[in-house]
């Protein structure tokens, strides 16, 4: 019998090796798997390359994990945040490496990743500095149709670390509202795919047509209790 | 002859005006989310918000905010009725298959031939950050740029060519402002419109750029 259901975080997590890539999905707080970052911080792994959308915020969630020190690179888009002070301390003292990435050719990256496709030429970012190596040097550009882009490579995770809000014992997924964000895409490029619901179908009992996340693309399910989404905010830029 | 600038009222209804019944539009993070509020009730608009969110309707009553439900500001939103939900890649693949009609977004500078610098100041020691204004730049079938023609320090943010790094090269079509409404094309300014009083020779000085009436 197939059953994905993990007993807890800790069992889903224990596999995560130092050294490792993690997806993690949400943007701003919505979709943030706080239990499974919780758990990570938790279960120790170290030298880990973390990949979300933002930086964290607060002190809790994404922004602990980076506390412990265990986090050596960043990969997003959008680390400044009303209270990331946290990533802002990290990155400014050097102890927190940053690859800003536009965040559609960041969703693209992963998608690429988990649909096994080798690169891809995008046109955002052609003519800016984030079009640019970590050494200043052009990445690769091609003229094509008319048009100018830039050589994009994926993004794989050893692991993901999603939120949805319901799944069975074979790993099917739905979602709720805008909290879906990176969740389907990164489920798709990651060896080993965690995603936490608040309640558990028995198979059959979801919709076949709603299904947005079929089970083969996930490796574990934890249930976690409902806890209210809260806010969180951009620093004014201009 | 003396003039009156465009409140940050009228400047959002300004933009709004020009936005076609049954476009597809994303309004960026900042003054361009308030175009919303001016888009006349008998036009159907939909809104696109780049976290997953097409048909996005207005912030819900004290006490109803779903924060599993917010917009690119992670401000707390609400869907409208036919409205849908869908992941990162899809939502990106809106802005860069050219499926969004217009953005409209901020901006630090904007050149005479449309490139648009409005992610970062360069300044040392500030933390980066880009989000989807780079996807988006370059991905609506028009970028519109809605901002003030001049600095705190009255510099013109309209320039010969960006001195801030770069979010997309010859991506925006138009400039909305306080005092006045400007084409970018590749020869440079056009005039679309501009506030009642304001010489067409003064708004050039302003700017330090001819602009072609």
């Amino acid at each position: 019998m197939i059953n994905k259901i993990a007993r807890s975080v800790a069992e889903a997590l224990a596999g995560v090796r130092d050294g490792a890539t993690v997806l993690i999905g949400g943007f701003g707080t919505a979709g943030i798997p706080d239990e499974l970052i919780d758990g990570l911080i938790e279960q120790g792994a170290k030298d880990l390359t973390v990949v979300n959308n933002n930086a964290g915020n607060g002190d809790t969630g994404l922004a602990a994990l980076f506390k412990t020190g265990r986090v050596r690179k960043v990969i997003c888009s959008f680390p400044r945040q009303t209270d990331s002070h946290v990533f802002d301390a990290l990155y400014r003292s050097g102890k927190l490496e940053l690859e800003l990435v536009p965040q559609g050719n960041l969703a693209e990256r992963i998608r690429a990743a988990g649909a096994g496709i080798g690169a891809f030429f995008s046109p955002t970012g052609f003519g800016t500095e984030l079009a640019l190596n970590p050494d200043g040097t052009s990445r690769e550009t091609r003229h094509i149709n008319g048009r100018d882009y830039v050589l994009e490579m994926p993004i794989y995770g050893d692991v993901a670390l999603i939120k949805a809000e319901r799944g069975d014992r074979w790993g099917n997924l739905i979602y709720r509202k805008a909290a879906r964000n990176f969740g389907p895409v990164m489920a798709t490029a990651a060896k080993h795919t965690v995603a936490t619901v608040h309640e558990i179908a028995e198979l059959g009992e979801m919709d076949p047509e709603h299904i947005v996340t079929p089970g083969i693309f996930v490796h574990q399910i934890v249930k976690i209790d409902r806890v209210a989404t809260q806010s969180g905010g951009l620093k004014v830029t201009a | 002859m003396s003039y009156q600038k465009r409140s940050r009222d009228q400047l959002a209804a300004r933009v709004a005006q020009d936005i076609p019944e049954g476009a597809t539009v994303n309004l960026g993070i900042g003054m361009p989310t308030s175009v919303a509020n001016h888009i006349p009730a008998d036009r159907e608009v939909l809104l696109q918000s780049e976290n997953g969110i097409l048909g996005m309707g207005p912030a819900p009553a004290e006490g109803d905010e779903d924060f599993d439900l917010i917009n690119a500001g992670k401000q707390p939103v609400t869907l409208l009725p036919g409205g849908s939900y869908f992941h990162h890649a899809d939502s990106f693949a809106m802005m860069r298959g050219g499926h969004l009609d217009i953005c409209v977004l901020g901006a630090f500078q904007v050149s005479s031939t449309g490139d648009l610098a409005n992610w970062s100041t360069g300044e040392p020691g500030a933390i980066p950050a880009v989000g989807g204004a780079m996807d988006l730049a370059i991905g609506a079938k028009q970028t519109w740029v809605m901002m003030d023609l001049l600095t705190k320090k009255g510099d013109s943010k309209v320039v010969a060519a960006c001195t801030y790094p770069l979010t997309g090269i010859g991506c925006v079509k138009r400039i909305y402002s306080e005092l006045a409404t400007l084409a970018c094309t590749p020869q440079g300014l056009r005039l679309i419109d501009k506030v009642d009083g304001l010489d067409h020779a003064e708004l050039e000085k302003l700017i330090g750029l001819p602009i072609a009436a």
